[in-house]
């Protein structure tokens, strides 16, 4: 009889309730678990390892070595190129694409245009077209002789640009095609922050006597930083991964031109197959996107406050 | 035409599943065959008529690009789908053999009447041997000459390219003293690793020494060939240039900014459809000088072979599809889809290889090839050389400086070759110890 009082005393209904909530996130907290911090956990075991060919072939070939894949990697100009690349991308990229996006939300979202949702979908559409397919259509638009935008920029007197053969010009061609292929994500997100802007705000701003340019400093802005903020940290975190682009553009030339962090780790992973290599990359790059975000999220609170 | 439509229709109508019976119990063979770029779309039209002969098997040709043929290789091991046979480029033969995908090759062999090793070039068949053993079989084949102006080699005072080193580069020396601004002798792409490495295996250096443990870089043989190679851009004789920075080398060749070029079989077609129709009466191929005149006048051993894949459910099939591939009439025929020099000699008898005089250097280089290390680790080691040499060229670093460099880089990245080779050796050496002692 005593064990059964002690049952009933154990399961009190704060102990229900706790082990309820248990029970609805372990579906969510097995998904991350098994499908992220295991891999993350297996990504870093492997980056003190020396796996390459050999141990893909006969798992004893493997060794551990510590922190050789990390020294090694800090001694090699091709990461440091790399590492160059992608903060050029992505400290130009990423408030160009942020500005772009903010812009096209402006004017779709402006009362004077009409068919919204014909320029909302027309703008959104490079977001939902496969890279690829994109990448043939640009390497087309680029080409250095029967590109059109050579040819537009020949119509204005401007020398034809070997856009994806010349060192300098590559990651430019590279930046523009990724503002263009992803603001229009960004821009769906802006126009939803615009459309909670209470629109007595502006009636006031009005009848203080404020125009167009003081009411999108002083009203529009203010309203939207949660939402910029938010854009601003998905959009960096996203282009320091790049790679697609270069992948199907330039495979990361000329002279490297165009290599990027993940470009690079993709090739000493599955062109070389030093994994363990890989690893340690992918982890670095890891450290410099938490350390970016961690300055963004203290730069929203401090412009918060 | 339109029976051939519908036989393919109903089959695969019995592929979905859709018929049963007498077609299933006719045992259907599917071979998954893997081949790269334009060879891949050619092989498509002979693989029909094995269809043909053998009408229980079909044959999946995959075309796959170059650039990304060698990941999908590996990443299809370590995936366990490897077709049943594929295309490789010869010099990834040792990788595939590393981790143990391709079978090896000789008990096929012995009892073929169409493979045999004396029916190849030796120096193409030797690429695909490893510790004494097959693994592929050689497809077509691939190496260096040196394309030239004659008209200019001619203006210069020779009728035909020197044998030797050393009159090679004085033709040169004459070639470059008439030449005008923007114009050069010998058009050597910087971010080429075959030049240096082509003119070391000619001045005799193994460039991996000791079974491919170190590298061989900074001993006397590689060095000559790299002072050679190097001090050709040094004293004006080759542009500083990579392939990248000359927009249209064909077009730059019509205008004698280059008088010869080192490069490979694929640009005879090339020349003729590119160059102007008044440039075709002068310009010609030879195969290339050596140290000590032309028997030293080695270059490598390219192209591309067929293997075969260990997890392989068909590998009768599949060889016998290999066997198909390397018959000289099929060879011929391959060379007309698609320009590639047949790896089987008696394919060369066809009157338009035999009477092609651009083809004749290469029927005589290909007697003359060597094959580059053949290790696993080649492909990445020809990017560090690469490298260096650019530093040589483009930087002025010291061949002393470089050729160090290049050895410390290329040994450790043999590292893991010697621990490997030293464990298997330390394993066969106890194994050995255990039987004495019994």
């Amino acid at each position: 009889v005593s064990e059964v009082r002690a049952q009933i005393a154990a399961k009190t209904p704060e102990w229900r309730a706790g082990r309820a909530g248990w029970l609805f996130i372990a579906p969510a907290i097995t998904l991350i678990a098994v499908f992220f911090f295991l891999p993350v956990g297996a990504s870093l075991l492997l980056s003190i390892t020396d796996f390459d060919l050999y141990a893909v072939a006969n798992p004893s070939n493997v060794r551990l070595v510590g922190t050789r894949n990390y020294t090694e990697l800090l001694q090699n100009p091709t990461f440091w190129l790399a590492l160059k690349n992608t903060f050029y991308f992505a400290l130009i990229g990423g408030p160009l694409t942020v500005a772009t996006s903010l812009g096209a939300a402006l004017l779709v979202n402006a009362k004077a245009v009409r068919f919204k949702t014909f320029f909302r979908t027309v703008y959104f559409l490079p977001f939902v077209t496969t890279l690829v397919a994109v990448a043939i259509v640009w390497r087309y638009l680029y080409h250095p002789q029967y590109g059109f935008l050579n040819y537009a920029l020949g119509a204005v007197g401007i020398h034809p640009i070997d856009w994806l053969g010349d060192p300098r010009w590559a990651m430019p061609a590279i930046i523009l095609l990724a503002v263009w292929k992803n603001f229009g994500y960004n821009m769906l997100i802006f126009i939803a922050g615009l459309q909670s802007v209470p629109e007595d705000l502006y009636e006031a701003a009005a009848l203080d006597g404020a125009g167009a340019v003081r009411q999108f400093w002083h009203v529009t802005l203010p309203n939207l930083a949660p939402t910029f903020f938010f854009v601003g940290v998905v959009t960096m975190i996203g282009y320091f991964q790049l790679f697609a682009e270069p992948y199907v553009m330039t495979t990361g030339g000329p002279l490297g031109a165009t290599t990027s962090l993940v470009l690079f780790m993709y090739e000493e992973g599955f062109r070389w197959w030093r994994l363990g290599v890989a690893a340690s990359i992918a982890f670095l790059l890891f450290l410099i996107i938490l350390v970016w975000t961690a300055i963004q999220l203290r730069l929203e609170r401090r412009l918060a406050a | 035409m339109l029976r051939g439509l519908a036989a393919r229709w109903i089959l695969a109508a019995c592929m979905l599943g859709a018929c049963s019976g007498a077609e299933a119990r006719e045992q259907r063979v599917t071979l998954r065959f893997w081949a790269m770029g334009a060879e891949g779309e050619n092989v498509q039209q002979l693989v029909r008529e094995f269809e043909q002969q053998h009408p229980n098997v079909d044959v999946r040709v995959q075309q796959i690009p170059w650039t990304a043929a060698h990941e999908k290789l590996l990443t299809a091991y370590v995936g366990n789908v490897t077709p049943d046979l594929a295309q490789l480029g010869n010099t990834w033969v040792p990788e595939l053999q590393a981790v143990d995908a391709i079978e090896p090759l000789d008990k096929y062999v012995a009892q073929s009447d169409i493979v045999k090793a004396k029916g190849v070039f030796p120096g193409i068949w030797d690429t695909n041997v490893l510790n004494d053993t097959l693994f592929a079989v050689p497809w077509y084949v691939d190496t260096r000459v040196l394309f030239y102006r004659k008209d200019i080699l001619k203006a210069a005072g020779y009728d035909s390219i020197p044998q030797s080193w050393s009159e090679w580069r004085a033709a040169m020396q004459a070639i470059q003293k008439k030449a005008g601004t923007r114009q050069w002798a010998i058009f050597l792409p910087t971010n080429e690793w075959m030049q240096p490495t082509v003119l070391g295996l000619q001045n005799g250096s193994p460039i991996l020494k000791d079974g491919g443990r170190y590298g061989a870089f900074e001993d006397a043989p590689f060095r000559g060939a790299y002072e050679f190679y190097v001090g050709l851009f040094r004293d004006g004789l080759a542009p500083v240039a990579g392939n990248n920075d000359i927009a249209n080398a064909y077009q730059e060749f019509a205008r004698g900014t280059f008088a010869m070029w080192i490069t490979g079989p694929w640009n005879i077609g090339e020349f003729q459809r590119r160059l102007p129709p008044e440039m075709q009466q002068s310009w010609a191929t030879a195969p290339l000088p050596g140290p000590q005149g032309a028997a030293s006048g080695v270059s490598n051993a390219g192209g591309s072979s067929l293997v075969l894949f260990k997890g392989s459910a068909h590998p009768k099939e599949a060889w016998e599809l290999i066997e198909f591939l390397s018959k000289p009439d099929i060879q011929r025929r391959f060379y007309h889809l698609t320009g590639d020099l047949p790896a089987q000699i008696d394919a060369w008898q066809d009157t338009s290889l035999a009477g092609n005089r651009y083809a004749a250097a290469f029927y005589t280089q290909l007697q003359r090839v060597r094959p580059t290390p053949k290790v696993p680790e080649w492909e990445f080691i020809t990017s560090k050389i690469i490298d260096v040499s650019e530093l040589s060229i483009r930087g002025g670093m010291s061949t002393d400086r470089a050729l160090a460099t290049l050895d410390a880089q290329v040994n450790r990245i043999l590292e893991k070759r010697r621990w490997i080779l030293a464990r298997t050796a330390h394993a066969q050496h106890d194994s050995a110890a255990t039987v004495k002692i019994k």
